[in-house]
Parts: structure tokens; sequence; C-alpha cells
């Protein structure tokens, strides 16, 4: 019940907030309604272990072979948490942000949350693809609506992008359908597919998801998107939306096509180590700091991505951990940087300068959250990313195991190296004209950040409950995943 | 049954009311009402009760699959009249012979879509095409609309033609009209040339007829040329009936020899949806862009005949509903417009949000986006192609080619919502908002529960 109201009530509420007129009216509502869904997901996490109440399913399209079938696991509550938590936070934080129709804004922020909400929990492959596209389209109409001057022609190559990759993956999902004649999840992962099958379907799947992460070389969409997008929107599309793929490589693709992750899971450890370097070495180049984080989220996601195909326990848990981190840090990125293009109209680091000397409070927090994206210990994206690279090093099924260790290891040093730059440039050196009559942030802005560094620290100094959480999801997506004893079997 | 003799005789009632009827609002409400009369009379088959009972069983097989996709056709046409019945007036002053030809038309589907002989297929195509020359050429002093009906008929009668010569050939061999009395795999597993051929001019007869790549030249010019609400019958109800035809010629008549005509439908849909989606993303204008894209819509529902599975079937009605209510639903709004362009539709979200929200859903529809019709329609294409177990490639390639549909189709939202503009529309009555807003809740409503049509087709 509580997995069927966490997506209701986004989707009535966001339908309902359509309707209203007044700019203040949908604003607060659109508030009010992330909060209640927030406390469901509280409450979720709180009878985490009485799954009863937290699956439902129903009769729908039984021709189709499809079943309205959710249920939140570990892996789909957590993502759920922080879609909960991230939808309130993005709501105070833009809060003096106005738009042009707002009840059309909320709206459709609302409903982009229902179908990330579904996407997490969708148990029915069919259902999932349903969600998928649910966040697509709303995310669609926002970026184009409310973004910047090339919006329309981003967000179209976005759309496209992530059209192309869906329908292929729904190419895959008929043909192992039409193998299983169901859609349902345990008969996936249960079918019985031959090798040279499951080769070419994982990589129609893995398209779908390496768009949405993005993964290099997938990934010339994102950059512009986020830059183009209302801030609001870049934090849905990078914090929660990323997921989406990351997710499907975790709960479709791997247990799914244990035997194509073996064979072909080479190639997207490659290429997501490319892009870690890749990614991070541009990040260096950018001037304008949401096009750093948006590089710098490519390189974060290629570690997640590397990390799933190593295949180990200790990397499965972290990319899950690093999933609700790094949800948690770009979002602490992002209003920092909404913040200081609000204040001083402007994004590029070459025009700021100082800014700590006038927003001292604003540099603490924004200090935190820059450690936590370059992964210093107490930090919870360090969890993360010391789970995810000894898991890497650790690897069975891959012989590069070390080469890609040491690799993604130096992004995360390139990262340290950008963000602190960024730091130095923004917040550090002399006041200019521009910056001189910046002032400090107000109460909300203060609370919202709170948050965010109380869960960064939290999360960093105290993981053991949420590693216990993962820890036996993890285990049976690698039993799912494991070759070998599939081979012996 | 029911409804094929009251088409006929509804399309004599028409003719006579525009002798005895002045008023055209009269004419409007007779029209509407002879249809939903056919649509209930109709139904009433579908569940069992015949108002006649003729012996017709030498030549037509009225089954379920045929009169649930009738009944499709009916109402789809019924929404038409609503929607645009009042843009017919704008044609010509023949306002009744206009619905007349219709329901001769509806007649003709009707025929094509419960054939049992081949001669009552050819007869039925003929039925459908002659009103079809007409009503193309039906704005008499518009230049572009005599070359469409021109060329749609010395095409038209061309493929005719080449249909008759088929049927010749296959009458040949086997000695029989009746479909059911074929057999073309004689001892030894082997057929005979002259079959081969007749059923070869059948298949690229019926590829004309359904704009089918390399058959499908005439259709851009006749589609841009004809008057906009006639196009947008004839790329709907009217091509949905041709490929019912086309899928049960296929499937039933021809099945035996599925092995020779798999590759090259295969080969055509490949063409159709190239040749229909790469043309279509270069077109200036919304409603050239809709006739390619119709062809590219064909490409898919031929994905139907290609499998021609139980899938496959009920995937044909699926898309055919939900290509038709797209397109009039499109098309109502394109034949409100003064400018036909891309830049015409900008700001349209401003000055009538209704016509815009209407647009956006049917194209959504049209590009598969789940939660409509339109998706389901591709998603039961994708599933019969994928059961049959061969060409995966087409399959790969259909969603590629699906991706960039959705190109062009977002081009006209964009242009809506994203862009500022006049307003270039006339603006709708009250009826026709209600029935568009109709026509996508159905879209809506069966994209999330396809059972309740499908399930007629078996209870």
């Amino acid at each position: 019940m509580i997995a069927l109201l966490l997506i209701l009530v986004p989707l009535l509420s966001g339908l309902a907030t359509f309707l209203m007129k007044k700019e203040d009216a949908a604003r607060t509502w659109s508030l009010f309604a992330a909060i209640v869904t927030f406390v469901i997901a509280i409450l979720g996490v709180a009878v985490f272990n009485k799954p009863e109440h937290l699956a439902f399913q129903t009769e729908w399209m039984g021709n189709l072979g499809s079943s309205f079938s959710i249920k939140a696991d570990a892996m789909g509550m957590m993502l759920s948490m922080l879609t909960a938590i991230s939808f309130p936070i993005i709501f105070v934080a833009t809060w003096s942000t106005s738009y042009k129709k707002p009840n059309n804004f909320f709206g459709l922020m609302l409903l982009s949350q229902a179908g990330l909400i579904g996407v997490f929990l969708a148990m029915d492959a069919l259902l999932f693809y349903f969600f998928w596209e649910l966040a697509l389209i709303p995310v669609y109409f926002l970026c184009s609506q409310w973004g910047g001057e090339k919006r329309i022609a981003v967000t179209f190559k976005f759309f496209v992008y992530t059209f192309l990759g869906s329908l292929l993956m729904l190419v895959g999902l008929i043909y192992i359908w039409s193998k299983t004649g169901s859609f349902d999840i345990a008969g996936f992962y249960a079918s019985d597919l031959s090798i040279k099958e499951q080769t070419w379907l994982f990589w129609l799947l893995f398209v779908a998801f390496a768009i949405k992460m993005p993964i290099f070389p997938f990934h010339t969409w994102q950059p512009d998107t986020y830059e183009q997008s209302p801030t609001a929107v870049t934090m849905v599309l990078s914090a929660i939306m990323v997921k989406m793929g990351v997710l499907g490589l975790l709960r479709w693709l791997l247990p799914m096509l244990p035997a194509g992750s073996y064979i072909m899971g080479d190639n997207p450890s490659t290429l997501a180590v490319i892009g870690i370097i890749y990614a991070s070495i541009i990040a260096f180049k950018q001037d304008d700091m949401k096009r750093l984080v948006a590089y710098s989220s490519i390189a974060h996601v290629g570690l997640m991505c590397l990390a799933v195909f190593s295949e180990t326990k200790s990397a499965t848990q972290g990319v899950m951990i690093q999933m609700f981190s790094h949800g948690i840090n770009i979002l602490g990125m992002w209003i920092v940087v909404e913040i200081i293009e609000r204040k001083f109209g402007t994004r590029k680091m070459s025009e700021l300068g100082g800014v700590a000397q006038k927003a001292p409070a604003l540099a603490i927090f924004f200090f935190v959250i820059a450690l936590a994206n370059i992964a210093l210990p107490l930090t919870n994206a360090f969890i993360g990313e010391f789970l995810m690279l000894s898991g890497v090093l650790n690897s069975k099924v891959t012989a590069f195991g070390v080469v890609y260790a040491v690799i993604a290891a130096l992004g995360v040093i390139l990262g340290a190296v950008y963000t602190l730059r960024m730091a130095r440039k923004v917040f550090l050196g002399k006041t200019n004209e521009l910056t001189e009559k910046g002032t400090d942030i107000t109460f909300h802005e203060k609370a919202v950040l709170a948050i965010i560094v109380g869960a960064i620290l939290i999360v960093g100094i105290y993981p053991q409950p949420f590693l216990d959480m993962m820890s036996g999801l993890s285990d049976s997506i690698l039993k799912s995943a494991d070759v070998i004893h599939l081979l012996k079997k | 049954m029911n409804a094929l003799l009251l088409s006929a005789i509804l399309g004599v009632v028409m003719m006579f009311t525009g002798i005895l009827v002045k008023k055209n609002a009269t004419i409007k409400t007779i029209a509407i009402a002879g249809m939903a009369l056919l649509f209930v009379v109709n139904w009433m088959e579908l569940k069992g009760t015949r108002l006649f009972n003729f012996d017709v069983s030498g030549f037509m097989s009225f089954n379920s699959f045929s009169l649930l996709f009738i009944a499709i056709a009916l109402f789809c046409t019924l929404l038409f009249f609503l929607v645009s019945g009042g843009e017919m007036q704008k044609v010509g002053k023949y306002y009744a012979d206009y619905f007349a030809l219709i329901f001769f038309i509806t007649c003709g589907i009707i025929l094509v879509s419960s054939f049992k002989s081949l001669l009552i297929l050819f007869l039925g195509i003929e039925i459908i095409t002659i009103p079809l020359y007409i009503l193309a050429g039906s704005d008499k002093k518009n230049l572009k609309s005599n070359e469409a009906s021109l060329k749609y008929l010395l095409m038209g009668s061309f493929s005719t033609g080449i249909m008759l010569m088929g049927i010749a050939l296959i009458y040949g061999s086997q000695g029989t009209f009746d479909v059911d009395k074929m057999n073309f795999v004689m001892e030894g597993g082997k057929t005979s040339n002259l079959q081969i051929a007749g059923m070869m001019l059948l298949l690229f007869s019926m590829a004309f007829k359904a704009s089918i790549a390399p058959f499908h030249f005439w259709t851009p010019d006749v589609y841009d040329g004809s008057p906009t609400v006639f196009t947008s019958y004839m790329a709907t109800v009217v091509k949905a009936a041709v490929f019912i035809g086309f899928i049960r010629l296929f499937e039933n008549v021809f099945g035996a020899l599925s092995s020779t005509w798999q590759l090259w439908i295969a080969v055509m849909i490949v063409a159709t949806l190239f040749i229909g989606n790469i043309t279509a993303t270069f077109q200036q204008s919304v409603k050239r862009m809709l006739a390619y894209s119709s062809i590219a819509q064909a490409g898919f529902m031929l994905f139907a005949v290609y499998a021609s599975n139980e899938a496959a079937n009920e995937g044909l009605l699926l898309y055919a509903a939900g290509y038709s209510l797209a397109t009039i639903g499109v098309f109502a709004v394109v034949a409100k417009m003064t400018d036909y362009s891309f830049e015409g539709f900008n700001g349209l979200a401003k000055h009538q949000p209704l016509l815009a929200l209407t647009t956006t859903i049917c194209l959504l529809s049209l590009a598969g986006i789940p939660l409509t019709l339109g998706f389901l329609g591709k998603f039961y294409m994708l599933k019969a192609a994928v059961l049959t177990g061969k060409y995966l490639w087409l399959v790969i390639f259909a969603v590629v080619m699906a991706a960039i549909s959705a190109y062009y189709y977002f081009r006209v939202i964009q242009a809506m919502y994203f862009k500022d503009g006049p307003d270039n529309s006339f603006g709708a009555t009250a009826l026709e908002k209600y029935t568009l807003v109709a026509i996508c809740a159905i879209i809506i409503i069966l994209g999330l529960f396809p059972g309740l049509l499908l399930n007629h087709l078996y209870f």
C-alpha cells in the first residue's frame, strides 16, 4: 500500500496542480504534496522489515501478460527516499524563482516525481517501460518551456536520444517476453536465453541505460541539457533521473542477462573509465559552473557503471549507497550554483571571486559539499567510492580489474582538482565589482543546505545501517548474475 | 450484413436529402444520425443479432474480427463527421453528396473487410476508390485538387487493372474465386508459377492502395491536394480498411505461401518506413508532413501482414483505431488553420489551449508514447514481428524509425507550446471541441486498458 501511495500521491496532486490559477497556491500545494510523499517514504523505511506493506499488485493488461506490480525492495526504497527527499528540497531551494504558468510547472514536476518513483518500484517489465517514459515526458516539457535560450533544440536532442534508447530497450523486453510469456520480473530473471541471444540483448538494454546515465559516448546530450534547463529541473535530472539508468543496470540488466553481462561486461567498463577521465579533463576546462557540475556527474556515474560490472558484493553495495549519496551531493552543488546565479547573475567562474568574504555561511556549506563531491573520508561519497573501487580491484569477472581501479582512482584525484579549482575561483581570492555587493544566504536556504550537509555527514560517519539494508539485495542480485554458478547448474 | 445493406441505403438517402433538404445543418444531422445507426446495427451483429437473413456465406464471411474492425471504422467515421462535418461545407456546395459518397465508401469498407471471394474484394476496393476520386477533386476551382483527383484516378485505375490481372491468374489456376476452396500447395510442396505471379500482382496492387513504398508516389500529392477534411478521411479509415483486406488476403488466402512473400513484405516495410520517415522529416508543411507520416505509419501496419499471427490481428485493430483516431484529431485542427506550415502553429497553445492540448495528445499517440493507444498499436506490431522469430533486424530498424518519427511530430508540439506567434486558427465550435476531447479520452483510456476493445474479439 505504501508503495502505491508513493506513486499515487505525486500523480494525483500533480494533476490537481494544473487546475490552480494562483502562483502561490500552486507552489504551496506542490510543496505540501512533496512533503506528504516524503512522510510516506519515511513510513516506508520505518516498516521496511515488513515487506507486505511495501508491495502492491493488481490485474492490468492481462492479455499482454503484464500486471501492475510494484514493490519497494532495498534499492527501490532507497531511491524512492532520495526522490521523496529531493523534491521538497528542490521546491524550497528554488522558492523565490518565479515561473510563467506556475501551475503547469509544478504540475509537471510532480508528474515527473510520480514517474521516477514508478521506475524505481516497478516489478513488471512493461510497467517499468511505462514509467520510464512517463518520467521523460514531463521533463521534456519542463526543459523546453522554462529553460534557457537554446532550450528547444537542446531538449529535443535529449528527448530523441532517450526515446531511441527506450525503444531499443522495448524491443529487448518484448524479445525476452516472447520467450517467457509474461512481463513479470521473476520470470525475466528465470528466462532461459542462449548465450548468443543474451549477447545482443545486452546491447539493446545497455544502450538505453547508458544514454540515461549517461556513459561515454552517449553523453553528448547531457551538459547542454543541464545547462539549459531551469535549475529545479536540472536537479531532478542529475540527482534522480540519472539513477534510473544505474537502477536499470542493477535490477534489470545484470540479473536478467548474466551471461551477456559476463561476456560483454568489459565493454561498458572500458567506456566507463574512458568517460571518467574524459569528463574529468573537460570539467577542468569549464568556466560555467553548471557545465562543470554536469561533467563531474558524468565522471561519478561512470564509476558507478564500472562498479556494477565488477559484480562483487562490496562494489554492488557501494553503487547503491553512492546512488543516494551522489543524489544528495549533486543536489547540494546545484543549490549553491543556483544561489550564486541568483545573487550575481552569472555562473561564470572567471567573473566571480571572493564570495566567501561576503557569504561565509554559503562558503562553509559549499566546502562541505565540495569535499563530499571529491569523496573525502567522513563524507558519504567516500563510503560509496571506497567500496566501489575496492570491489573493482577484487573483481573476478574481468581480467582488467586493477587497470580499471587505477584509472578510476585517477578520476577521483582529477575530481578533487576541478572541484577545488571551482571552490578557489568562486569563493576564495579577492572580491571584484560583481561580488562586492554580495550578501549571505537567507534562513530557508541555510535550512535546506543544512539538511544536505547533515545527510552527507550522517551517511559518511555511520553508514552501517545503510550497508545492512543493501546487503541482502546485493547478495540476491549477484546470485542471479553469477555465471559460474549458472554453468555448474 | 446489417451495416452493409443500411450503408448502401443511407448513401441513396443522403443523395435525396441533397435535393429535398435545403439547410446544411439538417443534412449534417441526418448524416451523423445515419452513421450512428450504422454503428449500432453493426454492434448488434457483433453481439449476435442479425436484422437481415440473406445467405451470403458463398462470398462473404462476417466474423468477430471483421465486425469489430467495421465497428472501429464506423465509429471513427462518426467522430470524423462530428469533428469535421462543419468543415465540409467550405469545400463546395454539394454538401449532401459528400456524405452520400462517404456512405458508399463505408459500404466498400464493409465489403473489403469481410470478403470471402476475390471478386468481392475487387468490388469493395473499387467501391472505396471511385467515390474517393470524386472527393479528392471536390474542390473544383482549385487546381491542386483537380490534379490530385486526376493523378489518383490514373494511378488508381492502373493498379486496379493489375489487381484484376492477379485475380484472373489466381482464378485460372484454381478455378474458383472462393478463398476457402483454394489450395496453393500441390503434391510435393510445389506451387505453380501462375499462382505466384497472381499473388505478386495482388501484392503490388494492395501495396499501391495502402501507399506502401515503392508504390507510394501518388500519396503525398493526393493527400496534399485534396481538401483537408477528405484527406483526413482518406488517410485514416480508408487506409485501415485496405489493410484489413490486405491481412485477410495474405493471412487466409496466401498463408501457405508465406515463405515466398514474407521477405518481399519485409523489404517493403523497410522501404516504406525509411522513405516515409525521412521525407516527413524534411517537410515544411504540417499537412504534407502528415501525408508522409501516414506512409510511415502504413509501414508499421504492414508488420501485421508480415507477421500474420494472432498478435498481428489484434494489433492491427488497435493500430487502426489508434492511428485513425489520432490522425482525425490532428487533421481536424489542421483544417482549422489558415497557415499549414510549422510556423503557422507557433503559439497555438496560447490562443487555443484546448486545440493545442488535443493535438498534442494525438501527436504523442502517433509518435507511440506509452499511455496512448498509439503506443499499444506499435507495441503489438513489434510483438507480432518478434513472435515470428525471423528478421529481428527489421524490428530494430522499425524502432529507430519510430524514434525519427518523434522528431517531426514533436516539431508541431514545439511550435504550439514553446514558440510565439499570431493566432492562425479559425477556432472551433463547442461540438467540435467536445468531440476532440472525446477522441483524446478514448486514446488514453484504450491506451491503458486495451482489453476494453480487444475482448470483443472473443466474447
